[in-house]
């Protein structure tokens, strides 16, 4: 069954896209991210230790041939730093893919998204693929959209806070009117959540927390590896009707 | 001539952005470099001459999802 998720030519073996903070060390990641099958990892863009070289770098143990590295501007809390973060990145050669953030505030980490629409504008301009993380307004979806982003990216709850998806209705609505793949950032807290984000119809959800934070993050990779596959299935397959009263499953004939 | 390198004040005999990068043991492919805010392309890193009080930040690719 050919059911890949394409953007902008890239074809994407998995719905499940990891993000690689809270890990305990780089092996730990990679196995996670191996369990996972996910074949995107977010990353971000930080100072080199320049007084201790003995620090090691993350592309040496995720290779960038082997998996797609979508470079993030996750800290970014104005536009001008998202552009500077995004360029810095681009110009570490291993994509043109940039998951933008441009944060508004320190403790929810909700977008600005004002600033997000004008950053989103200017890199879609400049030939980034635009991954803009967005709240779950379907009304800035589109406008993001029209700026030029290859793909919207709501949000389902805060980052970080595993609350699952706080307004499936939204995200709802902001699938039916989107021209472009729209996947659920943040908020996903355990394997459910990702099943209901992807019964929605969501093309993919990105997930670290609920992976790096559980007790045996490689079992919860593996879980929602196969919560992702579930909801898609389901989607595909269409889910039955709800109905208040029960519907016997098994024939009245033949009773005696 | 003295530099400030990610955030740090420093001393160097570098004559170019390469040998800075290889006198911090940097590898070059691993690292995007700025200098004076300008990102600078790769195939640049040799021909760019450092100047006294010029300001540079090397960054690399480290573990992340989202911010937090």
């Amino acid at each position: 069954m050919d059911d890949a998720l394409v953007i902008k030519g890239i074809e994407f073996k998995s719905r499940l896209w990891i993000g690689t903070g809270k890990y305990k060390d780089f092996a730990e990641t990679v196995k996670a991210v191996e369990a996972s099958g996910a074949d995107v990892v977010t990353v971000s863009v930080r100072r080199v230790n320049i007084t201790d070289r003995k620090s090691e770098n993350l592309l040496d143990y995720i290779d960038p041939k082997k998996y797609k590295i979508l470079p993030n501007t996750a800290g970014c809390y104005t536009v001008d730093d998202a552009l500077r973060y995004s360029r810095l990145a681009r110009e570490a050669g291993v994509s043109d893919m940039i998951k933008l953030e441009v944060i508004g505030d320190e403790r929810t980490l909700f977008p600005d998204t004002i600033g997000l629409l004008q950053a989103t504008e200017i890199l879609a301009k400049e030939g980034f693929i635009v991954f803009p993380y967005t709240n779950d307004d379907p009304i800035m979806a589109r406008r993001l959209e029209d700026a030029g982003a290859a793909a919207v990216m709501p949000l389902g709850a805060p980052i970080g806070s595993g609350l699952g998806l706080r307004n499936p209705y939204n995200i709802k609505i902001i699938l039916e009117a989107s021209k472009v793949p729209v996947l659920v950032d943040a908020g996903v807290g355990t394997a459910s959540d990702a099943t209901i984000a992807m019964e929605l119809g969501c093309d993919a959800v990105l997930i670290n927390t609920a992976i790096a934070a559980a007790k045996d993050p490689l079992t919860m990779a593996a879980a929602m590896k196969h919560a992702v596959i579930a909801g898609r299935l389901a989607y595909k397959a269409g889910r039955m009707g709800r109905k208040l009263y029960a519907t016997s499953s098994s024939p009245l004939e033949g009773m005696i | 001539m003295r530099l400030k390198v990610n955030g740090e004040e420093i001393d160097t005999a570098a004559a170019t952005l390469l040998q800075l990068l290889q006198e911090k043991e940097i590898k070059p492919e691993r690292v995007a470099v700025e200098v004076n805010l300008k990102v600078l392309k790769r195939v640049d890193f040799a021909r760019r001459r450092l100047h006294e009080g010029d300001i540079v930040e090397i960054v690399n690719f480290v573990g992340g999802g989202s911010h937090g």
